[in-house]
């Protein structure tokens, strides 16, 4: 049994010798192919230069030439006690792009720094993307120490001022050595030249780098790749990316919520095994007939993904053209696909400075934090907990043009609303139509849902306005969000799932209502999207969002509840609009400005919408 | 799980990508070794069936062995097989060495069949640790209409998510073994009991490490006569896979020219 190989990238500024370390490196381990060190010494003579071991790793032309990496490439080390893959990324900023796709896989990172020019611009910008990529282990290695006379004071000075920047950034070196790439020094025996250090050699200080940890104790995540036919069999296939799974076991596909049981574990020129662990390739038939299609998540019932169509991302923008609100990008995340529109950029991270700049646009090779959405609900993880499922690629034109970490920060997870599919249902038709209710009340049904924030005047409209239609002949009821959450929602909090179940429940009740042929008026500060949206779809055409806008300076001075002071004092978690977001309605029917209009007026608007959009009929 | 282990998970996970994402879809099988473990790993990843055509990138100067084993498996394995004829070396570029031009021919019957059905996607065996150039490759690497390599600007390429969209008028080369070393393949061809051209085992002191065309191929000096003895063997060695490669070792660029045109 061979044990995997440690994945190790190698960074650093241009020029601060990173690829002639690894050259030089399998010269020191007599890695070098037969005949290899007269071929570099060969293609050096003809450019003029002295034996550069860089050339074992820059085998592109322009590489040689110009003597810089252009692309990353991988090499072997066989160390006594495990085997490395190197990693050489490119130094200059140009190559961002493939010093990234290094990086991503990488277990591991020796970060290289000159010693006459210390930490440089790329030092800082590689450094932080190793944090961000969560690449937490990490050697220091002070090169050249040649060109700076073997100096001990040079030497502890970078070791410092290194340690110091690493630690703003929340990374600490393992070690920090000294060593002279060109000549050897410290590599795979301690160097004559630097009796003052005493530390491990390079490669003593290599083997102590550990694997990344075991996927398998995390939670189950399948996603799903593909479904293949074989006669009667349906087999789902795709890369365990976390957890283990068992024959006999409960799956939930995310995002369609649905059920099955694993029947088997599919082989070829193979027994079928009881169970699969993350990192393995697996096909598995379900216990009934499923409709799954890639880009599903498979979990067990206990800690599945989170459902979202809104996240937040930390984004390394790729993209030759600049990343800009309004813009739509295609996310691919595990095996799922999904438009995705850039709601706003919220900070643009200068990874030289580590400042946040200025916002709206970002540029290629920049990092910043933006607020995603699509239309249609993800499956998702919290980078932090769950790095597989939780980061994404944006594509734009067929090109790669960012990576994303993501997080639903803020934003409920919407399972919930979701609700299992039973597979079990069958819709029984009514013998009164429609037509003949909106006949007897001398209307049709409808929703009126009144969305704003907390003090916009939400109830005190829908209150007035219920008496002037009911006057009027109007079937029409409300459903205020204090007294709904007595009854029907009693069994709610204010967690932000138990909001998403408040807001799905009146939205199914007032579709009830507008069926029934009633006019239902809703007054809830309904914030999310997400949530008016499952509301519009379960009302259908009889649903009309009424945006109830006033700015939140003008609501907090009203404050007829007393909630702002006390949100404000910190008593309430999470009030919307203080602690917690409010998103405004993009293409709401009505826009009602209370802040604007006294109240006799926006009741009026409110009145003449209905008469237009519900006219009463005389009854034959 | 094991070395291997993750390998061949890796490999699978590939295939099907490429499967899912690129059709028409087409495999290179050069009928060595590495191309026969692409496609017994293509055999676990599709539960028996290969679902795509191997083409064989035909010279007509393979060793005979080559077309011995070729004819058995396909009968063995029941695959979907296309014959590419090469163009002769006269048609090849003229500014490239000699021996470059021999393997040229393969590069010139590879778009020639691409052009003819289409495919958006072509799989490969080639591996990073082989040639220097090699490995800079990306997993799912694009080439334009040209069937020309852009290795100057190459796509990011992270986390396995790789980008199946071919440039316009281009395909995708899909590269499932880039990260298997030679030891690995023959480590795999050992555990899983795979069949291999007996041109790879020694007989009279040589054996053949890397296949290619008969005129520029050579055999290395070996004893090793089995399996096991090739892995011994290559746990101790220093010498290149690919020294018997003549068009390898004609000038410091051969390789990188034949790449940059579409080579494989």
């Amino acid at each position: 049994m061979t044990v995997a190989p440690l994945q190790l990238i190698v960074v650093g500024h241009v020029d601060h010798g990173k690829s002639t370390l690894i050259g030089r490196l399998l010269h020191e381990l007599g890695a070098l192919p037969a005949g290899k060190a007269d071929e570099l010494r060969a293609a050096s003579e003809r450019r003029g230069v002295a034996i550069e071991w860089s050339f074992a790793l820059d085998a592109f032309q322009a590489e040689r030439d110009q003597a810089v990496t252009i692309d990353t490439t991988r090499v072997w080390l066989r160390l006594p006690q495990r085997d490395i893959v190197v990693i050489d990324a490119p130094g200059h900023r140009e190559f961002l792009a493939n010093m990234v796709s290094g990086a991503a896989g990488a277990e591991a990172a020796l970060l290289v720094v000159d010693a006459s020019e210390g930490v440089q611009e790329q030092t800082r910008r590689h450094a932080y993307l190793l944090r961000l990529l969560g690449l937490e282990q990490i050697a220091v290695v002070v090169n050249k120490l040649d060109l700076v006379e073997f100096s001990e004071a040079r030497f502890r000075q970078l070791d410092g001022a290194t340690r110091h920047f690493l630690a703003d950034l929340g990374l600490t070196p393992r070690l920090v050595l000294p060593i002279s790439a060109r000549h050897g020094d410290n590599l795979a025996a301690p160097s004559a030249n630097m009796p003052w250090y005493r530390g491990p050699t390079l490669i003593e200080a290599l083997q102590t780098f550990e694997a990344r940890a075991s996927r398998e104790a995390l939670p189950l995540r399948l996603p799903i790749q593909d479904v293949y036919r074989q006669g009667d069999k349906r087999i789902l296939v795709g890369c365990i990316e976390s957890g283990r799974l068992a024959v006999g076991d409960a799956l939930l596909f995310s995002p369609s919520n649905k059920l099955a049981e694993v029947k088997t574990l599919e082989t070829w020129n193979a027994p079928q095994p009881a169970h699969a662990v993350a990192g393995q390739s697996v096909g598995i038939t379900l216990d009934r007939p499923l409709f799954v299609e890639r880009g599903e998540i498979a979990s067990h019932q206990e800690d599945p993904p989170r459902l979202t169509n809104v996240l937040h991302a930390t984004l390394f923008w790729l993209g030759a053209m600049p990343l800009s609100p309004g813009q739509q990008l295609r996310l691919e995340l595990a095996t799922a696909e999904a438009p995705v529109t850039v709601e706003r950029v919220e900070r643009v991270i200068d990874t030289d400075t580590l400042a946040p700049g200025p916002v709206e646009i970002v540029q290629r090779d920049q990092v910043a934090e933006v607020v995603l959405r699509s239309r249609a609900l993800l499956a998702l993880d919290e980078h932090a907990r769950l790095p597989r499922t939780g980061r994404f690629v944006l594509r734009a034109n067929g090109e790669t043009v960012a990576g994303g970490l993501a997080s639903l920060r803020d934003h409920p997870d919407q399972r919930r609303a979701v609700g299992l599919k039973s597979e079990n249902l069958t819709r029984v038709d009514h013998k009164v139509t429609r037509a003949s209710r909106a006949e007897r009340f001398g209307h049709r049904g409808g929703i009126l849902w009144l969305t704003g924030l907390s003090g916009a005047g939400k109830s005190t409209l829908a209150m007035a306005v219920e008496q002037h239609l009911f006057r009027r002949g109007y079937t029409v009821y409300v459903l205020d969000g204090d007294n709904v959450r007595s009854g029907l929602n009693a069994n709610l909090g204010f967690a932000p799932e138990d909001r998403v179940e408040n807001i799905r429940r009146v939205g199914e009740v007032a579709a009830l209502f507008a069926d029934a042929g009633i006019l239902c008026i809703t007054a809830f500060i309904s914030p999310y999207r997400a949530d008016r949206a499952r509301a519009r779809q379960a009302g259908g055409e009889a649903f009309h969002e009424i945006y109830i806008r006033a700015d939140l300076e003008t609501c907090e001075r009203r404050d007829p509840k007393g909630l702002y002071r006390r949100a404000r004092a910190g008593e309430i978690a999470e009030f919307t609009g203080i602690s917690a977001p409010y998103e405004p309605p993009e293409s709401a029917e009505l826009i009602v400005d209370t802040a604007r209009d006294p109240i006799d007026a926006c009741v009026e608007q409110i009145l003449r919408y209905i008469a237009t959009s519900f006219a009463i009929t005389s009854r034959a | 799980m094991d070395r291997l282990e993750e390998l061949e998970a890796q490999s699978i996970f590939i295939l099907r990508e490429a499967v899912n994402r690129l059709q028409p879809l087409a495999m290179l099988w050069s009928v060595g070794k590495d191309s026969n473990a692409l496609l017994w790993l293509a055999r676990k990843a599709f539960f028996g069936r290969v679902p795509f055509p191997v083409i064989l990138l035909d010279t007509g100067n393979e060793f005979p062995e080559v077309y011995q084993f070729r004819d058995r498996i396909i009968r063995e394995w029941g695959l979907t097989y296309i014959d590419a004829p090469c163009p002769g070396a006269e048609e090849t570029d003229p500014s490239l060495p000699p021996k470059a031009r021999a393997a040229a021919r393969k590069t010139l019957g590879l778009k020639q069949i691409i052009a003819e059905r289409g495919f958006q996607g072509v799989i490969l065996g080639i591996r990073r640790d082989e040639q220097a150039i090699r490995g800079k490759e990306r997993v799912f690497s694009p080439r334009d209409a040209a069937g020309a390599w852009n290795f100057r600007h190459q796509p990011p390429e992270f986390w396995d998510r790789f980008n199946a969209e071919p440039p316009p008028g281009g395909h995708v080369r899909v590269h499932p073994l880039l990260a298997w070393t030679e030891i690995d393949v023959w480590r795999y061809v050992e555990r899983e009991g795979m069949p291999v051209v007996p041109l790879y085992f020694a007989r009279d002191g040589r054996r053949f490490r890397s296949l290619g065309e008969k005129d520029i191929t050579f055999p290395v000096p070996s004893a090793a006569a089995t399996i096991a003895e090739i892995i011994l063997e290559l746990e101790a060695s220093r010498e290149p896979e690919r020294a018997g490669r003549a068009m390898d070792h004609e000038s410091e660029d051969a390789f990188e020219r034949l790449r940059a045109q579409g080579y494989m």
